[in-house]
């Protein structure tokens, strides 16, 4: 039976991409795909686009082809990945740019057509919250980009139309590896109805969820007590690898010689991360029912993948706006013992009263203690109050929200005083820093026939 | 029958991610009696009385027991979405491990079964 081997790239931007080389050296793989894209990434990268115009993609994109490129054209690997972000035609100029100045040849292509801001924009648009249902009238003026998950459908385009390199914007995450199954394999993706072809879709998307986190798919991040530790080698771990076959299976293994580990647990620890309802966890190309999936350990880092069903997708594509929502400022601070724990108290009701009696306006003021409640707030139980009096030192972090640049310009300004004239044995202030802008995340729906009538895939670049 | 209180964290793995301002998790057990266990006590509304006290939000509970596995999901928990979360944890990674915290009651003979009962998972040579 014909197959094909795909291989996690980055799970998201500013991943290692030195474990990919094991893949393409070792592992036999005949893809890459490369997820730079986290659900926040675009508002990240929206504040570079602010500053120069022609970024607005994930950048680490073109060291980690400079330095992979050369390694995939010997073992004839192809590389899709979703870095374009806000400008995937950027992206693609930033690679041939630095491929031009190391003599590399490549046939690039460039997916657009997933930006649907100005859609977002428009007067008669309604585009409610998709969990809230409130109206998008509350933050259209404040909306600073606004894209839709594309499907598979123009990745597998540009693959048969012999691209080397695909650089899209927003898609799904998984289409980025189900796209190489279907144009190698050459599974039904558009309008298919047949159980058989859906459920095909359906393994091949459980693939890309599998190996869309790089290493979370293979050990890392292993969220167990007494058992993390016996993952082997995080340091040189391996990033998953899929082989899937004709029929929809699946092999999810890694390249041999790396650390980390495919097993039942990992790979179920991560077939249910950032899903909702696992019977109906929606992509563009189809929606997966996880209920009947085997995962099937084989031992040596080898799970068979099984039983994903797949049934049509819906007439909408899921669409993540961003949009402009106040200010943080941000002070941590540490007070040695003794007393620590009641010096951080008084200086907080001393910042609390300074609010107050400047008139700083603001909509709340957060405070935790790294190192005692940050990770589980209120769950983590304190010790009493003269115990906590006995640390060694307790460190206080606050953080103000306010609608306002200023207010938030001016917090670090209310501390500095308390150097000579507040709580004594104070350590770590480093005055104002971390002051940013606050983006609220709008997800909604739209029409997807509008939006893939706009999306085109252009080739740039020479064959290499 | 002697009972015992046990966490999470001795019975099951987890792992948790965000979606806007929903947390994810996923709570897995070792085998086939840890997961009987986790079935019957780890219900949706246990896992919300165990997060109100931070975080009171509607839970949702999705058993699936051809991976030996529970879903969960908390909704309104990341005020408002990673982007604008002011917490160090503002995607909740570190939640799955706060849901590890919640204690059931269980059966000591049924507990040892259960933590006796070999892994299902390929953990390499001894």
């Amino acid at each position: 039976m014909k197959t094909v081997r795909i291989g996690a790239g980055l799970g998201f931007y500013g991943d290692a991409w030195e474990p990919i080389a094991a893949s393409i050296e070792r592992g036999g793989v005949q893809f890459i795909a490369s997820d730079h894209l986290a659900e926040l990434t675009l508002a990240i990268l929206q504040k570079d686009r602010q500053r120069d115009p022609a970024l607005g993609y994930a950048r680490d994109v073109v060291p980690l082809l400079l330095r992979l490129w050369p390694l995939m054209q010997r073992h004839g690997v192809r590389f899709v990945c979703n870095a374009g972000g806000l400008n995937p035609q950027g992206a693609a100029q930033a690679v041939l740019a630095a491929f031009a100045a190391k003599g590399l040849k490549a046939r690039i292509a460039v997916v657009t057509g997933d930006d649907v801001l100005p859609r977002l924009q428009g007067d008669a648009a309604d585009f409610p919250h998709l969990f809230s249902g409130a109206p998008v009238q509350g933050v259209r003026e404040r909306l600073v980009f606004a894209n839709a998950y594309l499907g598979a459908a123009p990745i597998v385009q540009a693959l048969d139309a012999g691209a080397q390199i695909v650089i899209t914007g927003r898609v799904a995450d998984a289409a980025l590896f189900l796209a190489p199954a279907v144009h190698a394999l050459g599974w039904t993706l558009q309008g298919a109805t047949a159980a058989r072809d859906l459920d095909r879709l359906a393994q091949g998307l459980t693939v890309g969820h599998l190996l869309e986190c790089s290493g979370q798919g293979s050990g890392g991040n292993f969220g167990a007590q007494g058992h993390w530790q016996t993952i082997p080698d995080l340091a040189h771990i391996g990033y998953p690898i899929a082989e899937v076959a004709e029929d929809g299976s699946a092999l999810i293994t890694k390249a041999p010689g790396t650390g980390g580990r495919i097993n039942f647990d990992t790979v179920r620890q991560q077939l249910l991360y950032e899903v909702h309802d696992p019977h109906a966890y929606h992509s563009p190309d189809v929606v997966l029912d996880m209920g009947g999936i085997r995962l099937d350990d084989l031992g040596q880092d080898r799970v068979q993948l099984t039983g994903a069903r797949g049934r049509a997708p819906g007439e909408r594509l899921k669409v993540v706006a961003g949009y402009r929502d106040g200010y943080k400022a941000e002070v941590t601070w540490g007070f040695s013992w003794p007393d620590a724990w009641d010096k951080s108290q008084q200086a907080q009701a001393t910042i609390r009263t300074l609010l107050q009696e400047r008139r700083v306006p603001h909509d709340e003021l957060y405070v935790e203690h790294p190192g005692l409640n940050s990770a589980h707030g209120p769950l983590a139980p304190l010790p009493a109050a003269d115990a906590l009096n006995q640390l060694n030192e307790v460190w206080t972090r606050l953080v103000l929200r306010t609608p306002e640049k200023a207010a938030a310009e001016g917090f670090g300004r209310l501390f500095p005083w308390m150097g000579l004239s507040g709580p004594a044995y104070t350590c770590g202030f480093t005055g104002l820093h971390n002051v940013s802008e606050l983006l609220g995340i709008w997800p909604t729906l739209v029409d997807r026939g509008a939006v893939e009538a706009g999306v085109t895939v252009e080739l740039m670049g020479a064959p290499s | 029958m002697s009972r015992i209180r046990v966490p999470l964290a001795r019975l099951a793995h987890a792992r948790s991610g965000d979606k806007a301002d929903w947390v994810d998790f996923g709570l897995f057990a070792w085998n086939a009696a840890g997961y009987a266990i986790l079935e019957r006590e780890v219900t949706a509304e246990r896992v919300r009385a165990h997060f109100a006290p931070w975080l009171p939000g509607e839970v949702n509970a999705w058993p699936l027991p051809n991976i030996l596995a529970l879903k969960f999901v908390l909704k309104g928990a990341l005020q408002g979405g990673g982007a604008r979360n002011l917490r160090l944890d503002n995607l909740g990674k570190a939640m799955a491990a706060a849901l590890l915290r919640l204690e059931i009651e269980v059966d000591a003979a049924e507990l040892d079964a259960a933590l006796n009962a070999p892994r299902v998972g390929w953990w390499g040579e001894a």
